[in-house]
């Protein structure tokens, strides 16, 4: 079986800055990827090649290995089977918890399709499933915008949860949580790692720790240093980067 | 019954009526009666709700998808020429050269036939298709082009902007064939009954209710719809809609065609109660104006789209009469008023309880 | 070659000596006008204008006006001109004042229709001697087409007396047009090469109708000089062109500059940015109205005043309007440009309420009007010529301002990363007054530039403000170098589709063309590019 992605040599620059230099990544079936770095390492960057968002100037991205993500738009790789959680936590507003799950609920695409679109049981089934797993049952009517914003971040992942993806990409799952809630975000992505690929960019480290995950360093957008955790920090050239010696 | 909310429902039944009573008041009553609505009122209230079907189209996209589009007044009078080429036929020779193969702005430009483009207009039911496929079609092709390259926000409404003002300046050429600078007007029947008599103009209201309770109760069904919350999403998180795999650029090409759609057939229904059609109706200020009747009313609410329309209508019908300096004075602090302090419109800021046989929930 | 103007010298010299022995005939030569009969007054005149004495010219002028006279106490032969609505007597010759005319004093020589004729050739050729420059080179000009054969004596010896450049250059034009038409096979050869010299339009017709005629090699010299001419006429045609689409480019510049710097800095649309222009425009004009009650003298240079006045005005008005209104709808760019969209309609009711509907006049300076022309199909007008530096010193004096100034270093700042900006103690919300200031005084300074080539209305900005949001829109925000080429290319691309298209057709075409180019580009020309900018 190939790998569920797979990125070689991606560079792509915004007006003479390197975004992406040379950037090589594997991420196998099932597995959890964590990957670090400081700002401006490229991480976003990467994402959005991976999504179809940002063309890379060169370089391979292939996804279940031998579809080429560099040729299609955000809708067809998110149809794929990838799913995309943004930084800063992005949902509708002004549409219930119930409605925000149904929009990202596995259905035909197109525009008559969803016009005539009727919810059958087994979808509402689906979405009360969803709702117990991001312990949002009891909100199910509210509507996302009053949430707060752990919630919206579960909501948002729950969303992907919908989507029915191979491949998560999952950028800061846990910025601006209390401890409580990241520990349970911690047990929400491993617990979805048991059946999908999930690729997730974060800061905090104890998080990384936490999810216990082979650790990819990203550095001025190549690859700086891959591993365990442990592995990683020893590394001469990360402590360097990272404290600046 | 479909899904309408309480207030949805108030305005579907007050429709309804107003387009059974005016008719009725106009041709049952004696002229002497109190409650005798004159004929030249009947028209100026058909005129309002042709202007509120229009109002409904921008609200259909900027309320609930946020294409802002200065530029719907183009389908509009796309819809509206449609129907006025049709009324031209009509007049037969009847003109002022009495030629009955050319109207007479071609008789005077010394055309010797009738141009390509003009020809299947004597037919009624073919021209309501126009009235419907060209603003469609052009809708069609502009958005493709424009969503397709992903222009949004003002960069949109810009060139929307554009698109009218281009369509003003061509029509405006005698040699395009549409009457250039005075349009198309001296109508005389429409399907054989004359647009001067009463019952005409009665009939020419009730058609114009029913148009806009149709689009109206369209409308419903599409924000109501799955298709319809895709379009909110749209407009609050593109890029979400986007990375949970809908194409954005065919809803909005959808939603953008549709709208444009109800604009003509709005200009349609404007047109032979108003007697005339002409270039001016593609000016960018037109435009600009149908988006201040959607944001007093209260965008994403629709009946309150309709209600701006006719009420701002109403409030200009009354200055540019009175007191003709103060019109722009009072439209453009209206603008601003409007923006500033009722950013939900009056639909989203004015709220009365409802009795319960309407469903009120408070 | 040297044969012809061997002859040529010889025939000249003859006429010039000729000429000089009779210069004191003139005045007995004038005298024989008094005869009765038409037919002497016809040898007369043709005797005066053969004489080469430039003199003649004023009384042969009056006579075909009616005012040449015989004074009745002396017989002499006089003009008669109203001074103030008196009448007085004038030498015929000198042109000395006599005293004033008493009625019935003189009696006028009369003319039929046909001297009137005689008379209206004669003095086209007699005034290619006249001592004002300006009228020997329309004289010249306006024989181009019509010099009879007889006049090329005169016009060979107009031509070698000639000091000035310009007369100089029509008179050898004509000359050769003239024996092309009437010359000798070798003549016309020689004329042929000479009008290949000048490039215009009506040379290449008269080459056109002359190569109908012509045969062997005359016909094909007429034939490469036409086409060389056609060719020249194309590159004069470009550049002629090109200065009208500089010159409409930088009138869109100057439209859209402020523009950009708002909508670059602020995200703002300003709908109103047009009636700021207008606001400009009439600025202008009440200083000139202040100027003209109270230094009636120096009323012509208040366009110079106009210019910081007309800053200041809309300058003040801009930071009110941002204060007042805009400054409560930012990150909602729609409802921005519904807000001054109202105020542009406020402002236009506004103006026609102070000022009527109507245009109003705005004076130019004497160094704004006339024009340079620098061959037969190329003229470049001053006022415009005046608006393109107008425009290029408008646009250097911002960018220095945003790349130099500390304002301009706070204004880039807040463009890229307002928040950021906020953090390091940049107070975002003056910047923003400012800068909306900023863009709007630009905006009044286009109405002083505007008010010179357009109608000061109440309609003004309406007609600049669609063309100016192209220029922005197709060269990019954040950077005024974008709207520069944006609005360069813009005023190019009309002015060479107009030939072809029409101005109406043209004008829907660049509409088209930009509309097509934002799918291309939806952030324009200079759009900036990466993280920042993805909302």
């Amino acid at each position: 079986m190939s790998d569920v992605l797979y990125l070689d040599g991606i560079s792509v620059s915004f007006g003479g800055f390197k975004a992406l230099n040379d950037l090589s990544l594997v991420v196998e079936q099932g597995e959890m990827r964590a990957i670090i770095g400081p700002n401006g390492a490229g991480k976003t960057t990467m994402m959005d090649i991976i999504t179809g968002r940002t063309r890379p100037d060169k370089g391979i991205a292939l996804f279940q290995g031998d579809i080429d993500l560099t040729k299609r738009d955000e809708a067809e790789i998110a149809n794929l089977g990838i799913g995309r959680k943004f930084q800063k936590p992005t949902v509708f507003e002004s549409h219930s918890v119930e409605d925000n799950l149904q929009l990202a609920q596995k259905a035909p695409r197109g525009p008559f399709a969803t016009l005539i679109a009727k919810m059958s049981g087994e979808q509402r089934a689906a979405i009360d499933e969803t709702l117990a797993t991001i312990a949002l049952t009891e909100d199910r009517f509210r509507l996302a915008g009053e949430l707060s914003h752990g919630q919206k971040q579960w909501l948002e992942i729950g969303m992907l949860l919908m989507q029915q993806p191979d491949l998560l990409l999952v950028d800061e799952p846990v910025a601006g949580m209390t401890d409580a809630e990241t520990d349970q975000t911690a047990d929400l992505l491993r617990d979805i790692a048991k059946t999908r690929s999930v690729v997730v960019v974060e800061h905090d480290m104890e998080f990384v720790r936490a999810l216990g995950t082979r650790v990819t360093v990203l550095h001025e957008g190549s690859v700086l240093s891959e591993g365990a955790l442990d592995v990683v920090q020893n590394d001469e050239r990360v402590i360097e980067v990272y404290l600046g010696r | 019954m479909m899904a309408l909310n309480p207030s949805a429902r108030i305005f579907a039944i007050l429709l309804a009526a107003l387009t059974i009573i005016v008719p009725v008041l106009n041709l049952a009553l004696p002229e002497t009666s109190a409650l005798h609505v004159p004929t030249y009122m009947v028209s100026l209230f058909g005129k309002y709700l042709s202007f509120a079907l229009l109002a409904l189209s921008v609200d259909l996209i900027w309320g609930f998808c946020g294409i802002l589009s200065l530029g719907h007044g183009a389908f509009f009078a796309l819809g509206g020429y449609a129907m006025g080429m049709y009324l031209m036929r009509q007049i037969g020779d009847r003109g002022v050269y009495g030629n009955a193969e050319l109207p007479d702005f071609m008789v005077f430009l010394n055309w010797q036939e009738l141009p390509w483009y003009w020809l299947g207009f004597d037919n009624f039911f073919f021209a309501m298709a126009m009235v419907m496929l060209v603003p469609g079609a052009l809708a069609f092709i502009f958005g493709w082009f424009a969503f397709r390259s992903r222009v949004s926000g003002v960069y949109l409404s810009i060139i929307t902007q554009a698109m009218t003002f281009a369509l003003m300046l061509a029509f405006f050429r005698n040699d395009m064939g549409f009457g250039g600078n005075n349009g198309l007007t001296d109508f005389k029947e429409l399907l054989g009954f004359d647009l001067r008599s009463q019952g005409t103009r009665a009939a020419l209201f009730v058609a114009s209710g029913i148009a806009l309770l149709a689009g109206f109760l369209i409308c419903r069904v599409i924000v109501t719809s799955k298709l319809g919350k895709i379009l909110v999403g749209i407009r609050d998180a593109e890029s979400r809609t986007r990375f949970l795999g809908y194409r954005v650029e065919h809803y909005k090409l959808f939603v953008f065609t549709v709208s444009a759609v109800m604009a003509g057939i709005a200009g349609a229904l404007y047109v032979p109660q108003v007697g005339i059609i002409n270039p001016g109706e593609f000016a960018p200020a037109n435009s600009i104006e149908i988006v201040v009747w959607v944001a007093l009313g209260g965008r994403g609410t629709l009946f309150g789209a309709a209600l701006g329309a006719v009420s701002v209508n109403l409030a200009k019908s009354y200055l540019t009469a009175a007191f003709p300096e103060v019109w722009l004075f009072a439209l453009g602090a209206l603008f601003i008023a409007v923006t500033l302090f009722l950013p939900k419109g009056m639909a989203g800021s004015i709220k009365v309880p409802l009795p319960a046989w309407v469903g009120g929930r408070t | 070659m040297r044969r012809i103007i061997l002859s040529l010298l010889l025939v000249l010299t003859a006429a010039t000596m000729i000429s000089s022995a009779r210069a004191d005939q003139t005045a007995d030569l004038l005298d024989a006008l008094k005869a009765k009969s038409f037919k002497a007054k016809i040898i007369a005149v043709e005797n005066l204008a053969a004489s080469g004495d430039a003199r003649v010219v004023a009384p042969l002028t009056a006579l075909l006006e009616g005012r040449l006279h015989k004074r009745k106490s002396d017989g002499a032969i006089v003009i008669v001109k109203k001074i103030d609505r008196r009448k007085f007597f004038f030498d015929a010759l000198s042109g000395e004042k006599l005293g004033p005319a008493k009625a019935r004093s003189s009696k006028k020589i009369r003319v039929n229709n046909r001297l009137r004729g005689i008379l209206r050739g004669v003095l086209g050729a007699l005034t290619l001697f006249s001592p004002d420059s300006k009228q020997r080179l329309s004289a010249a000009r306006s024989m181009f087409k019509s010099a009879p054969s007889d006049s090329l004596a005169t016009l060979s010896k107009a031509y070698l007396k000639e000091t000035d450049e310009a007369v100089r250059d029509a008179l050898a034009r004509t000359l050769a047009a003239t024996r092309l038409r009437h010359g000798t096979g070798a003549e016309k050869l020689a004329a042929v090469e000479q009008l290949s010299d000048f490039p215009d339009r009506d040379v290449r017709d008269l080459l056109a109708s002359t190569a109908l005629k012509a045969e062997g090699d005359l016909l094909a010299a007429v034939k490469s000089a036409a086409a060389s001419i056609e060719q020249r006429l194309a590159f004069f045609n470009i550049l002629q062109n090109l200065f009208q689409g500089i010159s409409l480019g930088s009138v869109l510049l100057l439209a859209a500059i402020g523009l950009a710097i708002t909508f670059g800095v602020m995200g703002v649309i300003n709908m109103a940015y047009g009636e700021m222009v207008m606001l400009g425009a009439y600025t202008t004009h009440v200083v000139q109205t202040v100027m003209h009650t109270y230094y009636p003298g120096a009323v012509t240079q208040s366009l110079l005043l106009s210019i910081p006045a007309a800053f200041l005005v809309a300058g003040l008005f801009g930071i009110f309007l941002e204060r007042s209104v805009i400054r409560f709808l930012y990150g909602r760019p729609l409802e921005t440009l519904l807000a001054t969209w109202g105020l542009s309609l406020m402002l236009q009711q506004f103006v026609r309420s102070v000022f009527g509907p109507t245009n109003r006049e705005v004076i130019a300076p004497s160094w704004m009007s006339g024009s340079i022309e620098i061959t037969g199909g190329l003229v470049l007008t001053n006022n415009r010529i005046c608006i393109i530096i107008f425009a290029a010193l408008v646009f250097l004096v911002l960018t220095l301002i945003i790349r130099y100034t500390d304002f301009g270093l706070r204004m880039r700042a807040v463009t890229q990363n307002r928040a950021m900006a906020n953090a390091v103690g940049i107070r975002s919300s003056w910047i923003d007054a400012m800068t909306f200031g900023l863009g709007s005084g630009v905006a009044g300074l286009a109405g002083v530039a505007l008010s010179q080539i357009d109608n000061v209305s109440p309609n003004l900005g309406q007609s600049y403000i669609i063309d100016s949001f192209l220029v922005v829109v197709f060269g990019g925000v954040g950077n005024l170098w974008g709207t520069l080429v944006g609005a360069l290319s813009l005023g190019m691309a009309n002015k060479f589709l107009e030939p072809y298209a029409g101005a109406v057709l043209g004008k829907i075409l660049i509409l088209v063309l930009v509309i097509l180019f934002i799918q291309k580009r939806p952030r324009g020309l200079f759009a900036l590019k990466g993280r920042a900018v993805e909302g």
